[in-house]
C-alpha cells in the first residue's frame, strides 16, 4: 500500500452554484491533512468529491483523480443496526463479494479497544464505542486515502481525545484529509493544515513533530489560537 | 397483560351486545344475542368447523403466496430499472381496477373451489406488500447510500445486505395491511360462488333465516381476522426490534 498525494486546485461547484475559488489544496503522501474552514463552504462535498462519492459537485480544475480507492469516516457512524459490530466490519468484503476476513476483522476490534465487544449490536454501545466499530470498518479496508468528515465532533471532549489518539496511532501511514470544525483537533492531528473559504484556499501553520501532539504542548496551543484567529477573521470579513 | 385486556373487552362487549337485545326487543331473526349465537355456535359445532378449516386454509395459503409474490415484485423493482420501467404503471393501472369487481371473472375462470378464493386473496395481499417493500427498498438514508458506495458494493449484495434488513419494518407494516385485507378478499370469493366455507354458510344461513348461524360464522371470522392481525403486529415488533 503505497498512499498517494492529494492535489485539489480550482473552483469547487455544486450545478451552477459556485461555493469557492481559487482552491489550491495539498495533502502530502501518508499525512494527515486537516481541511478547516466555517460552515457551507463546502468541506464535507470536496471531501465527498474526494470519496468519489455520487452528487452533483465538481471541481473545475487540476484534481489527482482517486476513485475506488477512498475510504471514509463521517460523522455519523452508518454502522447497521441489525448486526454485531464484527459484521460491520467486515461489510465491505460482504459487500463485494469478496471472502470476509474476520480473524483480521477481530484483531482490528481489539486494537480500537472493543476486545470482548464484537458480538454487540450498535444500540448497545457507546457513542463513542460505535464510532470505534466504525473506524475499524475504515481501516480493514486498507484505502491509501481516508477521508474523515468529522470523524469525532458529536463526541464528548475526552472520549474525542482518546478517539484522536487512536485514529492518529491506526491510520498512520495513511494520506487523511481530516474536515474538522475544531480547531485544537487539528492543532492535535495535522501535518498540513487548509484554511478553506468561499474566496480561496491558504495554508496554516501547524506546530512540527509526531502526532498526536499534546493538549498542553505550548506550541499545540498557539497553533490552536492562531486558528481560531483566522477563523474568526474570515468570518468577520 | 394484553391477553387479559383482551379477554375484559371480549366480556364487556357480550355483556353490552345481551343487553342491547334485552333494551331494544327485538326478534332473534333480526338481533340474536350472544347466548343464541354461542348456543348456534355449539349446535352446528362441527359443520362450522369443517367450513372454518377451508376458509382459514385458502386464508393462509393465499396470504403466504401474495406476500411471497409481493416481496419478490418489490426486490425486482429495486434490482432492475428496466423492470421499474415496464411493471411500475403496470402495477398502479392495476390498483386502479377494484379487485372485488374481478371476484365474478376469478370464479369464472378457476371454478367455485378452493384456487379462485386463493387467488382473490393473492391479488388483494399482493399490492400494499410490494408497494411498501418497494418504496422502502428505494428509501435508504443517505449515510448508509454513501456507505455501500464508499465499499464498492455489487448491487445485488447491497440489496441483500443492506436494503433489504433496512426495509423489513417497512414489510412489518405492509404484512399488518395484509392481514386486514386478507379476510375480506377471501369472504368475497366466497360469496360470489362457492360450496363451503364460512362466506358460504353465511350465504346459506341468510336464505334461511338462520340469523344467529350467521353472527356464528361472523364470530369465527372476526376470531380468524384479529389473530391474523395480532400474529402480524407481532412479527412487526419483532422486525423492529433493536431499530433507533
Amino acid at each position: 500500500m503505497s498512499a498517494p498525494a492529494l492535489r485539489l486546485q480550482g473552483d469547487l461547484w455544486i450545478g451552477d452554484n459556485r461555493l469557492a475559488r481559487d482552491l489550491k489544496i495539498t495533502a502530502p503522501a501518508g499525512r494527515w491533512t486537516c481541511l478547516l474552514g466555517p460552515s457551507g463552504v463546502g468541506k464535507s462535498t470536496l471531501g465527498r468529491l474526494v470519496a468519489g462519492l455520487p452528487g452533483r459537485a465538481r471541481l473545475d480544475g487540476d484534481a489527482t483523480a482517486v476513485r475506488g480507492r477512498v475510504a471514509m469516516l463521517a460523522q455519523q457512524d452508518q454502522l447497521l443496526p441489525w448486526a454485531s459490530a464484527l459484521q460491520n466490519v467486515t461489510l465491505g468484503a460482504r459487500l463485494r463479494g469478496a471472502p470476509a476476513d474476520h480473524r483480521r476483522a477481530r484483531d482490528l476490534l481489539d486494537r480500537v479497544g472493543l476486545a470482548g465487544l464484537h458480538h454487540r449490536r450498535p444500540a448497545t454501545l457507546s457513542g463513542g464505542q460505535r464510532q470505534r466499530v466504525a473506524l475499524a470498518r475504515t481501516m480493514i479496508e486498507d484505502s491509501p486515502v481516508v477521508v474523515l468528515d468529522e470523524p469525532f465532533s458529536a463526541l464528548d471532549a475526552g472520549t474525542r481525545m482518546a478517539m484522536q489518539d487512536l485514529a492518529a496511532r491506526l491510520l498512520a501511514g495513511q494520506t487523511v484529509l481530516l474536515i474538522t470544525h475544531d480547531p485544537l483537533e487539528a492543532a492535535r492531528l495535522g501535518h498540513a493544515a487548509f484554511l478553506m473559504t468561499a474566496q480561496g484556499s491558504r495554508p496554516v501553520n501547524l506546530p512540527e513533530g509526531p502526532t498526536p501532539r499534546d493538549v498542553s504542548d505550548l506550541a499545540v496551543t498557539a497553533a490552536q489560537a492562531a486558528i481560531f484567529d483566522a477563523l474568526s477573521q474570515r468570518c468577520a470579513a | 397483560m394484553p391477553v387479559l385486556r383482551f379477554t375484559a373487552t371480549a366480556i364487556t362487549t357480550l355483556l353490552l351486545g345481551q343487553a342491547l337485545v334485552w333494551m331494544t326487543g327485538l326478534p332473534p331473526f333480526i338481533l340474536p344475542g350472544p347466548a343464541r349465537v354461542a348456543q348456534a355456535l355449539a349446535d352446528h359445532a362441527p359443520m362450522l368447523a369443517e367450513n372454518a378449516r377451508f376458509t382459514a386454509t385458502n386464508l393462509l395459503t393465499g396470504l403466504m403466496a401474495g406476500i411471497a409474490l409481493g416481496a419478490i415484485t418489490a426486490l425486482n423493482l429495486a434490482a432492475s430499472p428496466l423492470a421499474r420501467g415496464l411493471m411500475r404503471p403496470m402495477l398502479v393501472a392495476a390498483q386502479a381496477v377494484p379487485v372485488f369487481a374481478l371476484a365474478p371473472i376469478v370464479t369464472l375462470w378457476l371454478g367455485y373451489g378452493a384456487a379462485s378464493k386463493i387467488v382473490m386473496v393473492v391479488l388483494v395481499v399482493h399490492f400494499p406488500v410490494a408497494s411498501v417493500l418497494f418504496d422502502a427498498l428505494m428509501r435508504l438514508p443517505q449515510p448508509l447510500e454513501d456507505l455501500i458506495h464508499s465499499l464498492r458494493a455489487k448491487p445485488m449484495r447491497a440489496l441483500l445486505l443492506v436494503r433489504l434488513p433496512h426495509a423489513l419494518p417497512a414489510l412489518g407494516s405492509g404484512l399488518r395491511l395484509a392481514a386486514v385485507h386478507a379476510p375480506f378478499a377471501v369472504i368475497v370469493g366466497e360469496w360470489v360462488g362457492s360450496s363451503r366455507g364460512l362466506g358460504h354458510v353465511m350465504l346459506m344461513a341468510n336464505g334461511r333465516g338462520q340469523t344467529d348461524l350467521m353472527f356464528a360464522a361472523l364470530a369465527l371470522l372476526a376470531g380468524m381476522g384479529g389473530t391474523l392481525f395480532a400474529l402480524a403486529d407481532l412479527l412487526q415488533r419483532r422486525m423492529e426490534k433493536g431499530r433507533p
